[in-house]
């Protein structure tokens, strides 16, 4: 049984249609990328994945059940954590309790309001520090990091309550060359521990780490495969690779 | 005499605007209904004490608090309760029009005692001892806000204030965390409310009686402006903008006395302008205001 499967997403805005009939399927622990150009649908997809919007048409099984009307809480409960495209760390706090801002959402009430469970939640928090090289920087504002940095503050606070499926959404948007090499190698490893579904436009970030890719045009589906299969496939390199 | 009875009047009113503070402050709640909680409480305690012949301190005050709490739980499942979250602005309207409907009805009322309001309400007791104004309301006010402010700390120092900074800064992201963002809003709401409601109960028998004013949009915008002036996000802040402003104005009154509003208004409006921040922002960094959560491990 797949992890997660879209079955014929339809989202419409008003008379656009941003995706239409669209399914997708990622397995355990499978790096499934989304490409396509500008205004293919794959943002619109994650967002309809994580609960941002709400398809028009289709359903959304997660782990065999239906999570198509559950809100975005709900779906972050039950093991999918998105890291969106626009970078949204809380600037005035700590990269540390940035983290444990994340890590601690699924604590029952009472545990927050006795700050019982910040004990239990520091390993985690630094392990996830140290992964991203964040740890020395732990204790400075969010805000005062450079937008690269953030954005990894961003993936580790994504990253850190150990989800099923993670949502990527442009993780290297804004980065220098060095930074995209550096996120690579910090999200190759990731495989082991969830499943991960990335918006990227940089094919060769998406090469290095993706097993799976679907590519979007115009909110269709217009091919799927592995790196291998969709890098020799025509019909992609017609429409989406000449015009990036 | 008359310091005791201003220095109390400045205690509960800095009750009221740390309720605000959190909600504004700690929530990102712009609860412009605050009066509403506070007179509400008011009107309630002198019902109880006209009508029932009750004026225990020790029924009375958590009864105010406990009504408030109950009120505000009410007016939280028609403003931030919904399928969706709901906006800023909603939540300001909606409070502003409880508010102003709360003193139109306050008013309008026989019960309530219509533009008069409810006059000469029983001294407060505690046991056979009456609490009239003068040094016991003061240490009764003083304690009161004390317990609340610290109460109060505790609560935005903790994990759980972390939780509301996230929501105040991050509203609509944090719910991707798995964060219940309307049960957080809610409870802290409610407390807000119980707060401005235990402030409500002992400003309505320390004055001796309560008026359709104490419910309505002046001193809900007061209340705005005491937490503006001082800091928000800060608690103290709130506390130093309500011991400023009134002696300020109580000073601007005695010595201008026909255009002391418009001197304060001025100077209100600098401060604003010019230390969006608050007075405490003079005082302590950004970072110090956001402050930790929670004790660190070692």
């Amino acid at each position: 049984m797949p992890l997660l499967e879209a079955c014929n997403v339809t989202k419409m805005f008003g008379e656009l249609t941003a995706l239409n009939q669209v399914s997708l399927t990622v397995g355990e622990h499978e790096v499934h990328g989304l490409i396509g150009p500008n205004g293919s649908g794959k943002s619109t997809l994650l967002k309809c994945i994580a609960g941002a919007e709400s398809p028009t048409a289709g359903t959304i099984f997660f782990a065999g059940h239906d999570i198509t009307e559950k809100p975005p809480e709900e779906r972050a409960r039950v093991g999918i954590n998105i890291k969106f495209q626009i970078t949204s760390v809380i600037p005035s706090l700590s990269v540390y309790d940035n983290v444990l801002l994340s890590l601690q959402a699924q604590s029952p009430l009472t545990s927050l309001i006795w700050s019982r469970t910040r004990q239990a939640l520091h390993f985690r928090i630094m392990e996830t520090l140290e992964h991203f090289r964040l740890a020395e920087r732990m204790d400075e504002c969010a805000g005062v990091l450079s937008h690269g940095e953030q954005e990894l503050v961003e993936i580790a606070m994504a990253l850190a309550p150990e989800p099923k499926l993670l949502l990527l959404d442009e993780p290297t948007a804004g980065m220098n060359l060095e930074e995209r090499r550096i996120t690579a190698e910090l999200l190759r490893p990731i495989k082991d521990r969830c499943s991960v579904v990335i918006v990227e436009h940089d094919l060769d970030f998406i090469r290095d780490i993706c097993d799976v890719l679907t590519v979007l045009d115009q909110g269709n589906v217009l091919d799927g495969g592995t790196v291998e299969e969709i890098q020799a496939s025509k019909r992609v390199q017609e429409v989406y690779l000449a015009r990036v | 005499m008359g310091w005791t009875v201003f220095v109390t009047r400045v205690l509960i009113l800095s009750l009221l605007a740390l309720s605000f503070d959190l909600v504004w402050g700690f929530a990102g709640i712009l609860s412009f209904g605050q009066a509403l909680f506070f007179g509400g409480a008011g009107y309630a305690v002198a019902l109880m004490a006209r009508d029932l012949g009750v004026s225990s301190a020790f029924l009375a005050l958590p009864a105010a608090a406990l009504v408030r709490l109950a009120f505000s739980l009410l007016i939280a499942a028609l403003v931030l309760l919904g399928r969706r979250l709901a906006s800023m602005i909603f939540v300001a309207l909606g409070t502003l029009t409880g508010a102003y409907a709360g003193d139109r009805l306050a008013r309008s009322w026989y019960y309530l005692g219509g533009q008069n309001g409810i006059p000469s309400i029983s001294p407060l007791r505690a046991g056979s001892y009456e609490l009239v104004e003068g040094v016991a309301f003061y240490y009764l006010a003083f304690g009161s806000l004390v317990i609340v402010y610290l109460i109060c700390r505790f609560l935005v120092r903790s994990q759980f204030g972390l939780a509301l900074a996230g929501m105040r800064d991050q509203e609509t992201r944090v719910a991707f965390f798995g964060y219940r963002v309307q049960h957080l809003k809610t409870l802290v709401f409610a407390l807000a409310g119980a707060i401005a409601g235990l402030a409500g109960g002992l400003y309505a028998f320390h004055e001796g009686f309560v008026w359709p004013n104490m419910l309505g949009v002046v001193l809900s915008t007061q209340i705005v402006l005491y937490a503006l002036f001082g800091g928000v996000g800060t608690l103290v802040g709130a506390v130093i903008g309500v011991v400023v402003i009134e002696h300020v104005s109580f000073i601007l009154s005695d010595r201008f006395p026909e255009v002391w509003p418009i001197i304060l208004g001025v100077v209100l409006l600098l401060v604003i302008m010019f230390q969006p921040k608050g007075l405490v922002g003079l005082l302590v960094s950004e970072r110090e205001r956001a402050g930790s959560f929670g004790r660190r491990p070692r």
